[in-house]
């Protein structure tokens, strides 16, 4: 069952403050991630503050490095169900996980954090391992 | 309101996904819930069985890491007589 909309609004907030497009739908799914071209960052979001907590600040340090994807969109687990289910079939190969975060190139999955990559460690650290993603898989000799 | 539900109370590994090791020949891998006096609670649990052939317990959690946990059980307790190791996956890893 979702959790009350005024709890989860924060977490909405972070993600949109950082400059990511929430998906609310599926057809907002579809019409990001059907056909997708270029760079994009798919972050799952949760309200569990054990990992997700975490996963926000260290997604919010990451974009702030040279290298980032041309888009960041945002699903937000166990809030907008059917908007997370559809965005899960465009990375089905990985087990479902929130929070967790998909790095797509042309609509190929490059780079999946789990939510057991995320949970218990420093923002710094988990951006420290986005930036080299985003390095590996969208710096410009890719 | 801060934008984080933490859970305060809890076990340490409350929410961290974790390798238990039994005196038998399953594994499991899942997220930590709590611990009692009948044991261990875990969630979205999967399974590795030494005894069923195939992959190796090195493989399985090396699978577990690149693509996650597939679940066999949403929610398992695991008896405390059962249990012999609990440590993070990412722990078990490296």
């Amino acid at each position: 069952m979702p959790y009350n909309p005024a709890l989860v609004a924060p977490m909405r907030e972070e993600m949109t403050h950082m400059g990511a497009r929430e998906l609310t739908t599926a057809p907002d799914v579809d019409a990001a991630l059907g056909d997708q071209k270029g760079t994009m960052l798919v972050f799952v979001n949760s309200v569990c503050g054990c990992a997700a907590g975490n996963a926000r600040p260290a997604l919010r340090l990451a974009l702030q490095h040279g290298v980032k994807p041309q888009q960041v969109v945002t699903v937000f687990a166990g809030q907008d169900v059917d908007a997370t289910a559809r965005a899960r079939q465009y990375f089905s190969d990985y087990q479902p996980s929130s929070p967790s975060i998909a790095l797509l190139r042309d609509g190929e999955v490059v780079h999946f954090v789990h939510r057991h990559q995320i949970e218990g460690r420093p923002p710094q650290a988990i951006a420290a391992d986005l930036a080299a993603a985003f390095d590996r898989h969208f710096g410009a000799a890719v | 309101m801060t934008g984080r539900i933490f859970h305060q109370d809890r076990h340490e590994l409350h929410g961290i996904t974790v390798v238990l090791e039994t005196h038998g020949p399953r594994t499991y891998v899942g997220r930590f819930d709590s611990q009692d006096e009948r044991g261990v609670h875990m969630h979205d649990v999967g399974v590795y069985d030494a005894s069923a052939g195939g992959a190796t317990k090195a493989e399985f959690l090396r699978r577990c890491d690149k693509f996650g946990i597939r679940p066999v059980h949403r929610d398992l307790l695991v008896p405390s007589t059962e249990v012999a190791r609990i440590e993070r996956l990412v722990d078990a890893l490296s």
